[in-house]
């Protein structure tokens, strides 16, 4: 995970849901442990979508947690989020 | 418009499904029961009718934009501007263009303007689900006609 791509989520997280951004760190779940809900990640998800020029396959997240295929923390565990916009931000380039 | 069926808008005018653009038209009703307490006496189209009716307007742009594929349910509004009273009678033309088609969300702005002038403007946004089953879709097709939307712009956008 890049670490640029973090400070960037972390600050985005902060201004959209009023969270100090000293209590965001890597490996803080946005649902669990930072109390994002549903409708708040839908600023969220536009501010990282339009950040990184990306569009986060949520839906498809969403389908594979909802049918066990993955957990939570694979995609809303922020290090692993960044690691899942740093690649869709490689894909775009490739 | 047909307030007593929450039909805000009367026809889409104008639907450009590649610049991601929409203009409709609606004409307030002189009558409705909603005039005899939004005011006594100094009737005025609710604030929140006329955010519905630019809620419509760029529902039916997603639902363009997504090829009748996904039902846009409004989930948050921003930054909305409510800037002069709509009178029974006033003929509205109602604009939204796409900000972001996310996955499972979308953000629109809209506005409405009364003889060119801006009544209203706000950012919306939706999520995006499936129809949940197929009548719910044929209702929504069936308004489709009924405000002239113009399929074949899905075919040829």
């Amino acid at each position: 995970m890049m670490s640029s791509t973090f400070e960037t989520v972390a600050s985005i997280i902060s201004e959209t849901c009023d969270i100090p951004r000293d209590t965001i760190k890597p490996e803080s779940h946005a649902i669990n442990d930072l109390g994002i809900d549903s409708l708040d990640f839908l600023d969220i998800a536009f501010a990282i979508d339009k950040a990184f020029g990306i569009k986060m396959p949520l839906e498809q997240w969403t389908q594979e947690v909802n049918d066990g295929k993955a957990t939570t923390e694979q995609y809303f565990q922020l290090n692993n989020l960044c690691t899942r916009i740093d690649e869709l931000v490689a894909a775009k380039g490739a | 418009m047909r307030l007593e069926y929450f039909q805000l808008i009367d026809r889409i005018a104008e639907l450009d499904v590649r610049h991601q653009t929409i203009r409709a038209e609606a004409r307030v009703p002189t009558e409705s029961t909603i005039f005899e307490g939004h005011f006594p006496g100094y009737p005025l189209m609710p604030g929140v009718l006329l955010i519905e009716a630019m809620a419509q307007t760029a529902g039916w742009l997603v639902i363009a934009v997504t090829k009748f594929t996904r039902m846009p349910f409004f989930a948050a509004l921003k930054e909305a501007k409510l800037r002069s009273f709509v009178t029974p009678g006033q003929a509205l033309s109602l604009s939204a263009k796409l900000l972001h088609e996310g996955s499972g969300y979308a953000v629109a702005k809209a506005d409405i303007r009364c003889d060119g002038k801006l009544t209203c403007n706000a950012e919306i946004t939706f999520r995006l689900v499936e129809f949940p089953n197929p009548e719910f879709r044929a209702n929504m097709e069936r308004m489709a006609a009924i405000l002239e939307f113009p399929m074949e712009a899905l075919v040829h956008g």
